[in-house]
Parts: structure tokens; C-alpha cells; sequence
């Protein structure tokens, strides 16, 4: 059973640098040594690792479903309902019932981490497809373009902003869960958080100081990104 | 002085204590049965108090939160050059995972419900300051100079127009936010704040019928929450169908 | 326009009215753990309350797996028996963290194996660890007593890490001993507690005198260490040898036997800071030891049993055994 800290540690912001850059001798006498840039960046490329898995999963899976039922303008039910339920879903039962059902393991966990990002990237893309000037679309058709180049050359450029919501959106949400992977055998930068007994308090404060940092470092440039790739015209109106 | 406790030569256990076990006569909770009706039934009382600890936490978090975005909105309704930074400031504290969130506030506030809380509301007021914002700017001009034309005064017209015709998008926002606290409210327990994450890490990590039942709980409340709020955000506002997007 | 805003005005109201009853309905029946009210008042056990006791508070602590759970509960729910004022804080983490605890007076006691606390505390090297349940206690006892900490005298059982994994594997490979790994255990992955990496009596001691490499180590919670191997993710698992599972389901789990004895088994010895134990009077230490008494291997067992296997609470399962041993009426 995990618990982690016991009383208000004595960590400091200079000592959880130090544990961040330098490998600190374990609390647990052993001979092994914790912390340090490498396993630092280990720990990051694992969290990365799964966050991509999950999001390339429900990317593939919400999405062109999203994008179909939108640009039919049906199914708007059921995309709100399952963007809501996907709201309520409790991480960490998600995470504990994927491990005891399926096992532990990057690939599990990216099949119980993709189900967190599937809603938001399903009603965001029905929504963005959805709300798009129905007049641009007629005209679309009007001049003869395919239903697949509709949705590809006016209707999806069009949604770029509310899909790029939805992306950041399930980013977040499974970064967020990733932290908590530790529990189900995958090793990210939540293991220094949830681990003190082998990290020590210091090893706590880097852990939380570091995945607060992934997260917004992704925020940030899925936002960047966005604004890339949204064209002139939409920007006047930032979502 | 104390006297000393007499104890007799006691310690050994009855006759029966110790039970014969074999694989094929384990009870359901001990197999990897997907649930246990019966061991279900028989314990749910266990999860009475995570779940209230839960409903008390998700509540507090969530009148705090709204209290303090709806005010910072409101600040930013009158002072526009406000919103940028609010904006970016309730992101920031929106984006930073939750269990990350608890331990940056341990040196300060220690583990229990406090880190928690604090925690918790964080979270919420992004959603509730956007929807506020998006709610004002969504309000026809021409209705607040038609009241400005009757002669209202600017807080006259917060309170009589702005707010009740905002109301919608501010109700999607704190529907969002209930829903998703209740969710992530399940993470208070790493940071010893109960609720119904407790009896996840602490009543069988691999046992599924406990898993079932505690995330069971937080998802039907999450959900009727949710409902709730929409029926409520309805009969405010029943010329108007709100269509929300993640 | 009017409507509009009384409608506002109701639904604040029944958002803070909901907010409210939600905040008064969960104080008002929240209880914590901690309880310091004698419910088993009048015990006709044979442990006597006495009123002496009643100005002593004391917290007890546990490690966080259920056979350190149940112990935590048992010495806690005898205590109180005892007339003292007893909050529990179980469940606080590994080794290190509850030493910490006893050591800062944030908990009064805690069960720790001596074995564990020469090895992971100490220093001391597996095969210097005493064999026998006095010399072992004896040796813990005179290190705590340097850092100003106690410990009484040892349970009846002991427990120890194990290096395990299913019946079919063992028979596959041909396993019995932790030797017989040698030369195989590079294609195979082994399962254990964050902790047990840098633990000189798990990964750390077998990497170290048995000269094991593994595949793989992966940390997982406690809780998992036999959901691994059942779902064949895990071709080994770190178990103790207490374990229920191992003696329920004798025909799907096997340990290997520690020949080189790098695993030394600990019995259970209680912690105390020295003044605690003062500060108490004589019966903290009287009341534990005796209220052990009872903790055979076999009874340690089956509590561990009913707690892993049929998920009975530590607390129901130490209340049956104080009563069935008498100690408690």
C-alpha cells in the first residue's frame, strides 16, 4: 500500500535541484544511489513515451469518428454524452481495475491511459466539425469537391482550434494519469513523487517541480502549435 | 504508583481459529472474480465514509473555486487588461497535474484535506473564469445599450443583464468543473485528504470488486452532479440550447 | 429581464444550499479512524484496564502491508484494552519511513522485523545477521538503543523476504533453489517493491551474493506481487514468506529456498522511543509482549489470510484474534 510523506518535509527548492542533477545516496542503505539527470531523464522519456502511445491510440480511435459524425451532423448525443462520462471517470480506479484486469505493463497502461483521452478528442472534433459555417460547406459542394475534400480542405482547417483544444485537452489529462503510472509497474517521473521512502523528501519536491514542468512545457507548445496552424483568417477570433 | 497489569497465561487461540484453505474453496473476493455480489453487499458500509469524505471535499473545492473565479471574472469584466494574465495565471495552475500540485504544496500546508482543497479549487477555476468571460462577451451589445439608454447604471446592469443572460455558459462552467473535481478528487489520497481514493490504495489495489465499487461511487456522482446541473442550467435558461465543447 | 434575474437569485440559492447540506451532511458524520473511546468496555479478557494508563496517549504505527497492519492493530487494540488512550496511524509506508516516525515522536511504536532493521537500518550484511530469534533481537536492540530508540522482546513468528513465481514456471525451468537461477535469470523479469531495489535483502543481496542479473526489475505496489505472476507478466515475484497465498493456493504459487541465506527471517520486535516507554509506565511494555504471545506462525497466517483472502479489515481481523486468545473479552 502506498502512502506517501509522513510529516511537512524538509525539503527545500535547492535541495530537490540538487537531486535533480546530482544521484543522492537512497535513505535505505544498500549501496545504490537515487536521483541524478540520468535517471531524471529516463523517468521523462518513459512519461513521454506512454503519454504519446495513449494519445496516438485515442487520436485514432475518437477521432475519425468524431470527424464522420460531425461533418454528417448526426450522433451529437452521443458525442456530448461520452465527452461528459469521459470527464467523470476517476483516474485512479481506472489505472488500479486496467492493472488488475489486463496487467501491468507500457502496453496496458496505454490502453487504460487511451481511454482518458478519447472523450474529449471525440466531442471536440464532432463539435468542431459540427459548428463550422454551414455556407462555406455548401459552397464547398457547390463547387463540386467530394465529401472527403470537404472535410479535408475547408471543414477541418476551419476546426483547427477546437480540435487543437480537444489534442491538448487528453494531452493533459493523460500526462496528468501518467504520473500515477508507478503504481502499475510503469516507471515515470510520478515514482519520485509517490516513492519517498526510496527518493526522500527532496526526491518528492523534484518529482512534483519535474512533472509540473512536462505538463506545461506540453500546454505550451500544443498551444504554440495551434497557433501555427490555424489560418489567418480564424485567428481574429482566438477560441 | 500504577499497578501492574495481571494477565493470565492466555495466548492461545480457540480451537477452529485457524481455517483449512485450498484453491478450490476460497471465498469470491479471494479469486480474480471480476465482482463479488455477495462480499459486496456485505461490506458496502466500508465505503461510507470515503464517500462523504469525497462529497465534502468535491463541495468545498468547488464553492471555493467558483467563488474566486466568478470574483477574478468580475474584476476582469470591468478592468479588460485583466484577462490575459488571468487567463494564462488559471491555465498554469489548471495544467499542473493534481498529485504534482499536492506535493509542490506540502512544505506549506502539510498532508490532509487542506493540501487537498487548495489543490482541488486550483483546478476549477480556469473552467469557471473562461465560461464567465466567454459568457460576458457573448451578451448582445445592443441589449446593454438599450439599458444603458433606460438609464441604468453599469452594476445595475452587471446584475439585471450581463449576468442572468451569461448564466448558461457560467452553469456549463461550473458543471465542467464539479464533474472533473469529483474525478480527480479520487487523488487526494497521496496526499492523505481521503475520500474515495483511500480505499483504492488502502483496501486491495488488485481487488477488483473494491475497485469497482469506489470508482463506481465517484463516477455515478460525478455523473448525477452533472445532471443536476444541466437540469438546473435548463431551467434557467429555457430559450436557449447550449452546446458544449471539451 | 425581471424573471431572468430571480431565476438567477434561485439558482444561487440552491447551488449554496446543495454546496452546504453537501459540506454539513459529510461533517457531521465523518468519523476518523483514530478512536480513543473504549467501545470494549467491560472486557472480561485478561487484560485488565487501568485507570493509570488513561492519562498516557500514544499512537501506534504500521508498515504498509497488511501482516504489518494487522500487528499494528493488534498492539493497538490491546493498549486500549489496557486503559490506554490509543490512536492508530497505520499503513505509513516502508521501513524507512516509519523509523523516521518513531524516531521525530510522531508515532509512539511500530512492529519492525529484526532482520530488516539490521539490514536496512544498520548495515549489516546478511550472513551477519544471528540466526536465532534472541541473538537477532539482541543485536537490534543494542543498535536502536544508540539512536535512543527500544525494542521488546520478539514475536513467536518470523517472516522473510522470498524470491517467488508460479508452479509452472518453477517446473519449467527446473527451480527450487535461488541458485538454480544462475545463468537463467537473465532472460527473466522480476517484480518487487520500489524499495526492494535498493534493499540488501531483496534486489540489492541478490544482485550483490548470489550475483544475479535480471532481465528486468520493475517496481509495483506490494499489493500486486501476486497479480504479476498470475497474469504471467511477472516470471518472478518478491513474496514473504507469511504470505496466505503461498499456503491457500499451494498448487499455483512456489518459493525458491534461500540457500545462500541472503533473506535472513525476522521476527517481529515492537520500537519505542526510550521516553515513550518511561513516560508509559510498565504496562506499554508488559501488554505488548504478552498480547503476542499468541503469534504463531500459523496464526499469523491464517490473519493473513483473512485479511489478503477475504478482505477483512486488519481491524476485524485482530479483534477476532484478541478475543479467541482470550486477551480480550
Amino acid at each position: 500500500m502506498i502512502t506517501p510523506l509522513l510529516t511537512p518535509p524538509l525539503a527545500s527548492i535547492q535541495g530537490a535541484i540538487e537531486f535533480i542533477f546530482t544521484p543522492q545516496t537512497s535513505n535505505v542503505t544498500g549501496g545504490k544511489t537515487v536521483g541524478g539527470i540520468d535517471q531524471v531523464v529516463e523517468l521523462l522519456l518513459n512519461q513521454l513515451e506512454l503519454t504519446i502511445f495513449a494519445l496516438a491510440l485515442s487520436m485514432v480511435i475518437a477521432m475519425p469518428i468524431g470527424l464522420y459524425l460531425g461533418h454528417r451532423g448526426t450522433g451529437e448525443l452521443f458525442a456530448t454524452v461520452i465527452g461528459n462520462a469521459g470527464r467523470a471517470i476517476p483516474e485512479l480506479a481506472l489505472i488500479a481495475f486496467m492493472a488488475a484486469l489486463i496487467g501491468v505493463g507500457v502496453a496496458n497502461l496505454t490502453i487504460a491511459l487511451a481511454v482518458l483521452g478519447i472523450p474529449p478528442l471525440l466531442t471536440n472534433s464532432f463539435v468542431g466539425i459540427h459548428q463550422v459555417d454551414r455556407s462555406a460547406v455548401d459552397a464547398a459542394r457547390g463547387m463540386g469537391m467530394t465529401e472527403l475534400e470537404i472535410l479535408r480542405k475547408v471543414e477541418i482547417p476551419l476546426a483547427i482550434p477546437t480540435l487543437f483544444a480537444g489534442i491538448r485537452s487528453a494531452t493533459i489529462a493523460i500526462v496528468a494519469t501518467a504520473t500515477i503510472a508507478p503504481i502499475a509497474g510503469v516507471l515515470t517521473l510520478g515514482d519520485f513523487i509517490i516513492n519517498q521512502n526510496v527518493y526522500g523528501d527532496n526526491g518528492v519536491l523534484a518529482g512534483a517541480i519535474l512533472v509540473a514542468l512536462l505538463a506545461l512545457t506540453l500546454e505550451f507548445s500544443l498551444a504554440a502549435l495551434q497557433r501555427r496552424l490555424t489560418s489567418k483568417g480564424l485567428k481574429l477570433n482566438p477560441a | 504508583m500504577a499497578s501492574v497489569t495481571t494477565l493470565a497465561a492466555v495466548g492461545e487461540v480457540g480451537k477452529g481459529f485457524i481455517h483449512e484453505r485450498t484453491s478450490e474453496t476460497l471465498p469470491c473476493q479471494a479469486t480474480n472474480k471480476l465482482f463479488c455480489w455477495d462480499w459486496a453487499s456485505e461490506h458496502i458500509n466500508r465505503y461510507e465514509t470515503p464517500t462523504l469524505q469525497h462529497l465534502e471535499l468535491v463541495a468545498i473545492s468547488v464553492l471555493i473555486g467558483f467563488l474566486v473565479a466568478f470574483a477574478l471574472a468580475l474584476l476582469a469584466h470591468r478592468h479588460h487588461w485583466l484577462q490575459p494574465p488571468l487567463l494564462i495565471g488559471t491555465g498554469v495552475l489548471y495544467t499542473i497535474p493534481s498529485v504534482a500540485f499536492f506535493f509542490l504544496l506540502l512544505p506549506l500546508t502539510g498532508r490532509g484535506t487542506d493540501t487537498a482543497i487548495i489543490a482541488l479549487s486550483a483546478y476549477t477555476l480556469q473552467i469557471i473564469f473562461r465560461n464567465t468571460m466567454i459568457g460576458f462577451a457573448n451578451v448582445p451589445r445592443a441589449v446593454v445599450d438599450a439599458a444603458r439608454g433606460m438609464g441604468q447604471t453599469d452594476r445595475q446592469i452587471l446584475w439585471r443583464v450581463e449576468l442572468p443572460l451569461a448564466m448558461p455558459e457560467i452553469f456549463a462552467g461550473l458543471q465542467v468543473a464539479t464533474v472533473s473535481t469529483v474525478a480527480i478528487a479520487t487523488l487526494a489520497a497521496f496526499a492523505g485528504g481521503g475520500g474515495l481514493g483511500e480505499p483504492i490504495l488502502k483496501g486491495g489495489i488488485s481487488f477488483k470488486t473494491n475497485l469497482i465499487i469506489a470508482g463506481g461511487i465517484a463516477f455515478l456522482i460525478a455523473v448525477s452532479l452533472g445532471l443536476i446541473l444541466f437540469a438546473v442550467q435548463r431551467y434557467l435558461t429555457p430559450w436557449r440550447r447550449v452546446r458544449q465543447a471539451g | 429581464m425581471r424573471s431572468e434575474f430571480t431565476r438567477l437569485r434561485a439558482a444561487v440559492a440552491l447551488m449554496l444550499a446543495l454546496a452546504l447540506s453537501l459540506g454539513v451532511v459529510a461533517c457531521g458524520s465523518s468519523n476518523d479512524d483514530s478512536t480513543s473511546s473504549n467501545e470494549e468496555g467491560g472486557s472480561a479478557g485478561a487484560i485488565v484496564s487501568n485507570s493509570e494508563n488513561g492519562k498516557v496517549s500514544l499512537t501506534i504505527g504500521s508498515k504498509n502491508f497488511p501482516e504489518q497492519e494487522i500487528l499494528g492493530e493488534i498492539y493497538a487494540q490491546a493498549l486500549k484494552a489496557a486503559g490506554y488512550k490509543v490512536k492508530s496511524d497505520l499503513n505509513l509506508g516502508s521501513e524507512t519511513v516509519a523509523h523516521q516516525a518513531v524516531k521525530s515522536g510522531a508515532i509512539s511504536g511500530y512492529p519492525e522485523y529484526a532482520s530488516t532493521a539490521l539490514t536496512s537500518f544498520f548495515g549489516v550484511e546478511p550472513e551477519e545477521v544471528p540466526a536465532g530469534a534472541t541473538p537477532a533481537y539482541e543485536k537490534a536492540k543494542g543498535e536502536f538503543e544508540k539512536e535512543g530508540l527500544t525494542a521488546f522482546p520478539p514475536t513467536p513468528f518470523a517472516s522473510a523476504n522470498a524470491v517467488g513465481t508460479t508452479t509452472k514456471f518453477a517446473e519449467k525451468e527446473g527451480l527450487k533453489t535461488i541458485s538454480d537461477l544462475e545463468g537463467k535469470s537473465e532472460k527473466m523479469t522480476l517484480y518487487g517493491s520500489p524499495e526492494c531495489r535498493q534493499r540488501i535483502d531483496c534486489l540489492a543481496g541478490l544482485e550483490k551474493y548470489y550475483g544475479l542479473k535480471f532481465k528486468s526489475f520493475h517496481p509495483v505496489d506490494i499489493g500486486l506481487r501476486y497479480t504479476v505472476l498470475e497474469k504471467g507478466q511477472a516470471d518472478l515475484s518478491i513474496l514473504f514468506t507469511t504470505d496466505p497465498q503461498l499456503a491457500a493456493e499451494k498448487d499455483k504459487f512456489v518459493i525458491l529456498e534461500d540457500d545462500k541465506e541472503v533473506f535472513p527471517a525476522g521476527n517481529v520486535i515492537f520500537v519505542s522511543k526510550k521516553s515513550t516507554v518511561e513516560k508509559a509506565g510498565p504496562d506499554y511494555e508488559k501488554t505488548i509482549v504478552e498480547v503476542q504471545k499468541g503469534l504463531t506462525l500459523e496464526v499469523m497466517q491464517e490473519l493473513d489470510a483473512r485479511v489478503e483472502l477475504e478482505k477483512q479489515t486488519p481491524k476485524e481481523a485482530a479483534a477476532a484474534y484478541l478475543k479467541s486468545a482470550g486477551y480480550v473479552g
